[in-house]
Parts: structure tokens; C-alpha cells; sequence
């Protein structure tokens, strides 16, 4: 599913600093950094991968890169990218993160998050080094849209390393509920596949509901894993047969929930339903949610302006620019010409969306923004 | 003299001033609504060009003893080191590609292969040069604290070395760049911060230290024998691109027609007299396709100054309609060859080398030739080029 919370800003470190490009890892990692910045110094003021990902397009570690390697069509509207990550990529992410990835769509990167589908543990050879996200297309999402059906195999895209608080311990707790709606399966099922993998599956019941059983997710295979673990219950509900599951129905299949560490992720009227049950019997502690982004990135007049590096909060009108509102903040923003040529006020947009006052065009998460001729389209967080 | 006011000097009345303002802001919305595909192809392949210059240059290079190959290998990497410094960094780190949301291509993280650090040419260009263009006391780029490009400078004894100034900066370009952010003038009067210096000179010092180590210490080694031929290689080659963006750049504000303002002007400007600044103070020069990717398309200086942060690749055709706009509204637009225009600017460097009288109408004054509206009587439109000649 889309998740709300932005990938990390891409390691764009000034290249001058060379070898600045971080790998994980231990010792091989620090071996690498230190031929990375020797090499640096002959490519200065540009880094190897600025000449690598020239060779191979998965040779950078700069930005992430991945290539898709395969697009599986999992029902009308939805499917699994495989992606073969590049250079600098992680396979030690935690089952439920996301991560940020990129399209190239018309001479511009677009940016949006996506929950990880497979598991970490996934080690059979045809897996290995492979990750999955699992995109649904959404009306009006003409990215997601994209993903689904206008992808080739073959085709780069950047990444963002995973992140997210939605995971899930190892070992993991004795008593679990995952109540999922829709494409908000998608972290569920890297968690069930890594119990599954790992042999650690408790007792696990796994609520689901869809509009109709032909838009049902990985039906197959839950089913087959439910089959295999005497600890999973796979519990099904088409709302044009079983009519749709609220809270209270969910409280009548599981009448333990309240005994369970629950997993809920799907649309918000959902999440928020959860919220409110859970917290009337005071187990908000027990309940972990993730939520879809659609319902927070809509466009609004103004809103609240976070400078992430000190935390301070400004609340500001559609006619403010970032600029005015970060200085009266008492933010040192940097700053030029104020009137939207000379580019030396742009910072990274963390979250949320502004709006250039001049043309009314929307910028983004990810993107860099003039603060002098923006302003705040309902709630953001900027890098600064 | 200095203009103290654009739009009388253009001698256009208050509504026209502000009729031409929404018709390079309609132009601004064009080109931007259509950046695409291919502009972002564009910059992708001249990046790939360089990067492959870069690469055959330097290996050739490593044969530097063999002279064919010195010869090669030197103006290879000369014309890199040209691509990269003009149509790719100037243009990169003034955000003409940001729009592509692409951190590799983009004026926050953009370094380029000269001495001066590019947080440091942002400031003095992007911000100081283009904001307060031409306008006498604010902007540094105004012969750059160091040459009397206009008879509104007073004359000093010192400016009778003029031809000799010239032809330093022009050999060693690149340093005065990386020293012009430092802001020589303002650190003679004792106006400087010297905590802000001392940071500058840090970052210069660390720009400076990968750049003469890169090219004057670790491609020669590796050339191994050939370590003084590669070194000298290295040195012609960045003093050809030394005296050729000199030249480009001299060919921007210099030449005969670019105009000079006071700081009279800057009060209250109008963002349509902005506008009528940057077109009455810059000049262009004319060229081939090739000739203007070399010149980082700064022989479309005019348009590049209205509108420093589109795409250099659309400037032909932004180009077309800023001409057409000029006549329209009879204002003067300066171009020529390159030859004539750099003429001009050597004319005008030694003529001012001695004292001169100016001899050019008042701050107030309208265009010699040219009757103000208030002559000709109420019109509504723009005036007619023929009934302007009055």
C-alpha cells in the first residue's frame, strides 16, 4: 500500500565531498568507502558512480537505483514489481517498512512510498537480491497508475532506503491480530511471508477485507499458508457478499482481539474506527497502524510548516511564502534574490505540498522548493 | 551616465511597461508548462558528452609524450572542461533543471570542475549578479572591482594599466572567479565580516586543494614518464578554457548598448522594470548551434537574464519572441558577431584605461533620438517604430 511518511532525503551530499556515499555494512563497507574516496579525488568535483552508472545504470550508490525485473499482474487493477536493487542497497530492512521509489515520467522524477511486499529472510536463489512492492492503482493516481500498467522490465527507477515504525519483533509476540482492508495488506504479507519463512509463526489471526474476492490480494497464498501453520487463521470478507467489516464485526470473529498485538492497515475511515475502539479499553500501546497517503496529501490553502532541524512550527496562510514564515520563526533560511530567480533559497521538501504563488504548480515531497515564491498547501515539513 | 529610470529611458508609458511585463511573464508560463521528455533528454545527453570527453581525454592523455596525442588529448579536455563549466554548471546551478527532480541535476548539489566553490558562485552570481544587474555600486560583476568598463566609474591613475588587468583575468579567469565572492572591494573598505571570510577562503582552500591535485598532481602521476607533457597538458587546457569563458562572459554586459544604472533605480522597481533592466543592460551575440552549446548559451544573454532558470535549450526559441517583443514595443535589442561584440568590449577596456568625458545623455533622459510619449501625444498602443525616430 502508499504510506504517508517520506522516503529519506536521497544522500545528495555536495559531490565535492566525495567519498561521502554511505554502504552499509562493516568492514567490507569501510574498505569500500576508503577505494570510493581515492577515487573520488581523480573524478572530483563528481563521484565514480557519476561514471559508473554510465557502464551499468545499477552501478551508483550515489542515488539508489533499482531495475524492475519483472511486473506480476496480481488482480485487474493491482501488481507486484520485482526490483533488482543496485549498488548501496540495504537487504536489512524489518517486515512492514516502505520504501520511497522513484519514476522517470516525462523528463521528471516522481516520487511516492510504497510498502516492501517480500520478506527479508527471502533466500531461495530465485529471490535473492530481489525486493516487491505490491501497487494498486488508484483512481485519479496517475502514478500508481503508471506503476501497474506502464512499466517495462528493464526500466531504472530510484530508490529510498526502507524505513517505518509499522514492524513487526522478532521473535515476535504470542498473540497476534493483522486486520488489513484493500491494498493495505501489502506490510502484512511481508510479515506473514517472514513467519512463514523463519518457521516462528504464532498464533496469528489475519482479518481481510475487500470489496469483492476477484480484488482479494495474495488469495492463493494465504490460503496455502494458513493450510500449512495450525497458528494462522485467515479470515475472509467480501463486502458484496459478507457486507463490510466494521470494528464491532471484527471484535465478533476475534473475540480475543483485545488480548492480541494488532496490526491494522487500510483506508483511513478504517484506521480511525481502530483508533477510537482501541482506545476506549485503553490498549492504544497494543495497536500499530499505517496509513494510506492519499487522505493527507490533498491540496489546502496554507497549513502548518515544520523546519525539521530545529522542530519549530509555523501556521500560516495560502499568501505566505515558506520564506517569510521560516524568518518569523526566527529560522536562518537561506535566502537571495525574493522574488524566485536565483534558486539560492531552495530547500528539500520533506512532506506534504506547496505551491508556487507565481503559476499555482504544486510541488511535492522529495522535490527541492523555492521558499520565496511558495507557499504551504495545507500540512508540511521542511529540511531545514 | 547611468540610467536612474528604466521605463523612461525606454521612453514607454506606464501601461506599456506593465503590458510588457505580462508578456514576458506569458512566455515564462510557456516554457515552463512545457518543459518535458525531451529538455530532460537534452541536458542528459550533453552530460553524457562530457562525461565521455572527460574519459577519452584523460586516457589519451596518458601517450602525452607522443605530441598528436598531447595535441588530442589537450583539446579534448579543454572542450570538457568548457561544456561542463558553461552549458552544464552555470546552467545546472541556476536551477534550470531542478524541475526534473533529479538531485544528480540539480542546483543544490551541483559541483562544478572549477576552483570556485559552487555555494560560493551562487551567492555572487545567481543572487548578486542577476538580481542587481548592471546597477553601478551593487553589482560586483560591473568589471569586477578591477576594470572601468563604463565612463560612470571614476577614473583612477591606476586604471591606465587597464590592457594589462585584462589580460591577466583573462589567463587566470578561473582564480578570479573563485576570489570574486570574497568581495575584494568590500574587504579593502574593511566592510567584510572576517568570520565570513575566513569561512569562504576555508571553502576555497578545499575546492582549490582537489582541483590542482586532480590536475596537476594525479593525472600527470598517473601518466607516469609522461608526467610533464600530461601536466602541461593540463595547464593549456584549462587556460583555454580560462581565456574562452572570459571572452564569452566579457560578452555579456560589456559590449556597446548594454546600459548601466544607478542605485536610484532599485528603489521601488517594478517587476516589469526589472525585467526592462535586465533586457536593456544585457548583450547577445550571434552564432551557430555549436557555438552557442559552447558559450553555455550565454550569447542568448538578453534572454537568459530575463529568465535565468529556464532550460538553455528553449533560449533560441524564447529568443524569437523576446525579438519580436522588442519590436513591438521599440526597444532596443543588442546582438552582433561574436568577433564584433568581444571588439567592443576590448575597444571599451582600453578606451577607459584614460580619462574619459561622458558624453552620453542625462540619468533621466529618454533614448538620444528617440521622442517620449509626452512628444508624440496620447496613443494607445505601442509606439510604431517609424513614428518613435521623431
Amino acid at each position: 500500500m502508499n504510506v504517508p511518511t517520506t522516503p529519506p532525503r536521497h544522500r545528495n551530499g555536495p559531490a565535492r565531498s566525495g567519498g561521502d556515499a554511505s554502504v552499509p555494512g562493516g568492514g567490507a563497507a569501510s574498505a569500500a568507502r576508503f577505494v570510493r574516496g581515492i577515487l573520488a579525488r581523480v573524478t572530483t568535483p563528481l563521484q565514480p558512480d557519476d561514471y559508473l552508472h554510465m557502464l551499468n545504470p545499477l552501478w551508483s550508490a550515489r542515488e539508489l537505483r533499482g531495475k524492475i525485473i519483472e511486473v506480476v499482474p496480481e488482480t485487474r487493477d493491482a501488481a507486484t514489481l520485482v526490483i533488482k536493487p543496485g549498488w548501496g542497497w540495504t537487504f536489512s530492512y524489518q517486515a512492514g517498512q516502505y520504501i520511497g521509489i522513484g519514476v522517470h515520467i516525462d523528463g521528471k522524477w516522481h516520487w511516492r512510498s510504497y510498502s516492501i511486499s517480500s520478506s527479508p529472510t527471502d533466500g531461495s536463489s530465485r529471490r535473492r537480491g530481489r525486493l516487491t512492492i505490491t501497487v494498486k492503482a488508484m483512481p485519479e493516481g496517475f502514478l500508481s497508475a503508471h506503476l501497474v500498467g506502464g512499466l517495462e522490465p528493464g526500466t531504472v527507477v530510484r530508490l529510498a532506503l526502507p524505513q517505518g515504525e509499522f514492524v513487526l519483533p522478532d521473535p515476535p509476540p504470542p498473540k497476534v491480530l493483522f486486520w488489513t482492508g484493500g491494498s493495505g495488506i501489502t506490510p502484512v504479507m511481508s510479515m506473514l511471508r517472514t513467519l512463514d519463512r523463519r518457521g516462528t509463526m504464532p498464533d496469528v489471526v489475519h482479518i481481510h477485507s475487500t470489496p469483492t474476492m476477484e480484488t482479494a490480494l495474495f488469495r492463493e497464498e494465504r490460503l496455502a499458508m494458513a493450510a500449512r501453520h495450525v497458528g494462522l487463521q485467515v479470515v475472509e470478507n467480501f463486502d458484496d457478499r459478507h457486507g463490510v467489516l466494521d470494528v464491532d464485526r471484527v471484535a465478533q470473529v476475534c473475540p480475543d482481539w483485545n488480548y492480541r498485538e494488532a496490526w491494522v492497515c487500510g483506508p483511513a475511515p478504517m484506521l480511525t474506527a481502530a483508533e477510537q475502539r482501541w482506545e476506549q479499553v485503553k490498549l492504544t500501546k497494543r495497536l500499530h497502524l499505517e496509513r494510506f497517503s492519499a487522505m493527507l496529501t490533498r491540496s489546502a490553502e496554507g497549513g502548518r510548516i515544520t523546519f525539521d532541524a530545529s522542530g519549530k512550527t509555523a501556521e500560516v496562510d495560502g499568501a505566505t511564502t515558506l520564506l517569510e514564515a521560516g524568518e518569523a520563526a526566527g529560522i536562518q533560511m537561506p535566502f537571495g534574490c525574493r522574488m524566485g530567480i536565483c534558486h539560492t533559497c531552495v530547500v528539500p521538501l520533506k512532506k506534504g505540498m506547496v505551491k508556487d504563488l507565481r503559476n499555482g504548480v504544486e510541488y511535492h515531497e522529495n522535490a527541492g522548493v523555492q521558499t520565496c515564491i511558495t507557499a504551504p498547501a495545507g500540512d508540511c515539513v521542511l529540511e531545514v | 551616465m547611468a540610467i536612474s529610470s528604466v521605463a523612461t529611458y525606454a521612453h514607454l508609458r506606464d501601461d506599456d511597461v506593465e503590458a510588457l511585463r505580462r508578456e514576458f511573464d506569458a512566455i515564462r508560463l510557456d516554457i515552463e508548462k512545457s518543459r518535458g521528455a525531451d529538455d530532460a533528454a537534452y541536458i542528459g545527453r550533453i552530460i553524457s558528452i562530457q562525461r565521455r570527453l572527460m574519459v577519452a581525454a584523460r586516457l589519451t592523455l596518458i601517450a602525452s609524450g607522443f605530441p598528436p596525442a598531447w595535441l588530442a588529448g589537450t583539446a579534448v579536455l579543454a572542450a570538457g572542461k568548457i561544456l561542463e563549466n558553461m552549458e552544464i554548471g552555470h546552467n545546472v546551478m541556476h536551477g534550470q533543471w531542478d524541475w526534473m527532480n533529479d538531485p544528480e541535476i540539480h542546483s543544490g548539489t551541483w559541483e562544478w570542475d572549477t576552483t570556485c566553490p559552487a555555494d560560493q558562485w551562487k551567492h555572487s552570481h545567481n543572487f548578486v549578479h542577476h538580481t542587481f544587474t548592471n546597477v553601478l555600486g551593487k553589482d560586483n560583476d560591473v568589471g569586477y572591482g578591477i576594470l572601468r568598463v563604463t565612463s560612470d566609474q571614476r577614473w583612477h591613475p591606476i586604471n591606465l594599466g587597464q590592457p594589462v588587468y585584462n589580460a591577466l583575468l583573462a589567463l587566470l579567469f578561473e582564480w578570479g572567479v573563485a576570489l570574486h565572492d570574497l568581495d575584494i572591494v568590500a574587504v579593502r573598505k574593511r566592510e567584510k565580516d572576517p568570520n565570513e571570510l575566513k569561512r569562504q577562503l576555508k571553502g576555497i582552500w578545499r575546492k582549490v586543494r582537489r582541483q590542482v591535485g586532480k590536475d596537476y598532481i594525479i593525472f600527470p602521476v598517473l601518466s607516469g614518464p609522461n608526467f610533464l607533457t600530461t601536466l602541461s597538458a593540463n595547464v593549456t587546457a584549462n587556460l583555454v578554457r580560462n581565456l574562452w569563458a572570459y571572452m564569452i562572459i566579457f560578452c555579456g554586459h560589456f559590449p556597446d548598448g548594454a546600459e548601466k544604472f544607478n542605485e536610484e533605480e532599485l528603489e521601488d522597481e517594478s517587476k516589469s522594470e526589472w525585467y526592462l533592466r535586465q533586457l536593456l543592460g544585457s548583450a547577445n551575440f550571434q552564432g551557430s548551434r555549436f557555438l552557442h552549446v559552447m558559450s553555455g548559451s550565454l550569447g542568448y544573454q538578453i534572454e537568459h537574464h530575463l529568465f535565468p532558470d529556464l532550460p538553455s535549450n528553449r533560449y533560441p526559441e524564447i529568443a524569437e519572441r523576446v525579438r519580436a517583443l522588442c519590436e513591438k514595443y521599440d526597444l532596443p535589442y543588442t546582438t552582433g558577431p561574436l568577433y564584433r561584440q568581444y571588439g567592443q568590449v576590448l575597444r571599451t577596456i582600453f578606451r577607459l584605461s584614460f580619462p574619459t568625458k561622458s558624453n552620453s545623455p542625462g540619468p533621466d533622459s529618454p533614448r538620444p533620438g528617440r521622442a517620449t510619449p509626452e512628444e508624440l501625444g496620447c496613443h494607445a498602443g505601442p509606439l510604431a517604430p517609424q513614428a518613435a525616430v521623431a
